[in-house]
């Protein structure tokens, strides 16, 4: 009698946790099976070309590609420093009544809904880009030769530039907060030996501690490169979504993969328009298992054991 | 930093210059790590204060309780949107604690099982997924498929497999903090294995166990991207599980995107409703961990 129960009970955690597995494979299959009339019909040139057209049904996601890099890009080299500045601060150089409370704080910003992202960006950030941020760009760097093309075209505000700035924000909790782990991770003998040495703390910081943190820090700067390219609603309210072009301005609308999903999916009316949809979700899904997977490793790496109620 | 103490370099022995330099070059970097710190804790600053200040002058009793009205008429609310999102975190809660708890005792408890790393594996790839995939993947499983139209149902479902990783991954954490000698020890004493996980690890686990369901039942409050291939949004009172559903970021959502200014200071009322929300449900979650640890 025992015996059976236990074998039930068993098999019932079994069955429901299999689930999980299941609902990948199903993730997988659905998306496959709906994106295969677009992946047949078009093959690469999907990739490699930018026509996105539902009446002539001809469908090319380049642009929406290069839209999603080049937010993602512009995030990344916005956030990483300012990241790893607070996180470094917060673990080496700032009272140590103080550190706890601020790094807490600044994860909060992790809490904040995606769409209240976006509504602070329409109404708040994108003026200010329109009316400071890019006439101020265009002004300065805009004048350089070769990186000068970045910043032509008319000052809208409602952009690639935008879009990448409100990624940047978005992901700036988390590549601190994991910045922040993996800095603690690193044993104090690191920094003991440097600083008996005769060093001071930051050439400790630069040349003991950093080195042996950057695994876990470019691990944090991957994860947040997975967090924006999939990243929706704040990138949708404020890339523009128009210009199917690629033009090498980030002062140009765009869109990005998530935000053309968002965007069309509703609207599609033909089965190969929504196939061409359903294969964005489908790079997104591929790129996105690829990219975790290679943060976790690199992640890892630094940081042998997690203490529980970590944020990844 | 002394940088204040610094003499004229003439004045001093060329090591003692050297000391300085680098002393200085200390204080330029901390100066410069001060700044991102600052920049970051500006940013949580700024966006909540305009969220507070661009809410309150749309909150009152009607904002709570009204359903949203056509642009012109007076008045208007979020109240299905309330609604909406109560019910879509009750059931999306039924649906995905069970089984994240599930997938959990499966990889520690029957940790021997062949099955028990690619059940931890996949939470991890569906947690890393965009969600706007995952609201594709359940728009072809139930809008197009076993449902035939968009519906609450289908909403909670898309919550539910962004909140699944979320629980298993938490009660996994926690179930592994249990004390191996508690279940050796009701083992030895003739408990079956079930009665071992439901009376003794389960129990000691509980407060943990709780944490994982109000932290996934708060990232799931301001998810917007899959409700809208699913939920779809609803300006009426609706609790029927099988028809379209209002939820707090769709409203947020539509008002935000229309060109009238009386529903942008909505979208901004009903932001901060979704920001206070998830605060609240975020303070009770550190009064949990807290008694996990005493």
């Amino acid at each position: 009698m025992t015996r059976s129960i236990d074998r039930a009970f068993a098999a019932g955690v079994a069955a429901l946790a299999m689930l999980v597995p299941l609902t990948l494979v199903a993730i997988t299959i659905l998306i496959l099976i709906d994106s295969w009339p677009a992946l047949t019909t078009f093959g690469l040139s999907y990739f490699s070309t930018t026509e996105w057209d539902p009446v002539k049904l001809v469908f090319g996601a380049a642009a929406y590609v290069y839209g999603t890099l080049v937010t993602t890009i512009v995030a990344v080299l916005l956030a990483t420093p300012i990241a790893v500045g607070a996180a470094i601060y917060l673990t080496e150089f700032a009272p140590r009544a103080v550190r706890a409370p601020v790094a807490f704080t600044i994860e909060l910003l992790a809490y904040i809904p995606s769409i209240v992202y976006g509504l602070w960006a329409i109404f708040v950030m994108v003026p200010v880009m329109r009316a400071v941020v890019e006439p101020g760009l265009q002004a300065t760097l805009g004048q350089l030769p070769v990186i000068g093309k970045l910043f032509s075209g008319t000052p809208i505000g409602l952009d690639l530039l935008s879009g990448g700035v409100v990624l940047a924000i978005m992901i700036l909790p988390i590549l601190m907060a994991i910045s922040r782990e993996v800095l603690l991770a690193v044993p104090p003998t690191q920094r003991e030996a440097m600083i008996g040495l005769g060093a001071t703390r930051w050439e400790a910081v630069s040349r003991a501690v950093l080195p042996y943190a950057r695994p876990g820090i470019i691990g944090g700067a991957v994860l947040g490169i997975a967090r924006a390219f999939g990243e929706t609603m704040a990138v949708t309210m404020v890339v523009g979504n128009s210009s199917r072009d690629i033009s090498g301005s980030l002062f140009v609308p765009g869109y990005t993969m998530a935000s053309a999903i968002a965007n069309q999916f509703v609207e599609a009316d033909s089965e190969l328009y929504f196939s061409a949809i359903v294969e964005i979700a489908l790079v997104l899904l591929l790129v996105g298992i690829v990219v975790n997977a290679l943060a976790r490793v690199l992640i890892r790496r630094s940081i042998a054991d997690r203490p529980a109620g970590a944020v990844v | 930093m002394a940088l204040g103490a610094i003499t004229p370099s003439s004045a001093i022995p060329a090591r003692h210059r050297v000391v300085a330099r680098r002393r200085i070059a200390q204080g330029l970097v901390v100066g410069l790590l001060l700044l991102s710190t600052l920049v970051a804790v500006a940013l949580l600053v700024t966006i909540l204060g305009y969220v507070i200040v661009g809410g309150l002058p749309a909150l009152d009793l009607a904002f709570f309780t009204e359903r949203p009205r056509p642009f012109g008429e007076s008045g208007g609310g979020i109240g299905p949107a309330l609604l909406g999102t109560a019910l879509l975190a009750a059931v999306s809660g039924a649906i995905a604690i069970p089984i994240g708890m599930a997938a959990a005792i499966f990889v520690v408890e029957y940790r021997s099982g062949r099955f028990a790393a690619p059940v931890r594996f996949s939470a991890e790839l569906i947690a890393g997924l965009p969600s706007i995939v995952i609201g594709v993947f359940v728009w072809a499983l139930l809008v197009r498929g076993l449902v035939g139209h968009y519906a609450a149902i289908a909403g909670a479902v898309a919550l539910a497999v962004i909140m699944v990783p979320i629980v298993a991954r938490t009660v996994e954490e926690v179930l592994r903090l249990v004390p191996n000698s508690l279940r050796e020890a009701a083992l030895a004493l003739g408990a079956p294995r079930w009665k071992v996980i439901l009376s003794i690890v389960l129990p000691t686990a509980r407060a943990g166990v709780l944490t994982a369901a109000i932290l996934a039942l708060a990232r799931s409050a301001g998810e917007t991207a899959p409700l809208l291939l699913t939920a779809l949004g609803n300006d009426f009172f609706s609790a029927d599980l099988f028809r379209p559903i209002a939820a707090l970021p769709l409203q947020i959502y539509r008002y935000a995107v229309s060109p009238y200014d009386d529903w942008h200071t909505k979208a901004w009322g009903a932001s901060l409703v979704l920001v206070v929300v998830i605060g609240a449900v975020g303070l009770l979650l550190r009064v949990v961990a807290r008694q996990r640890v005493r």
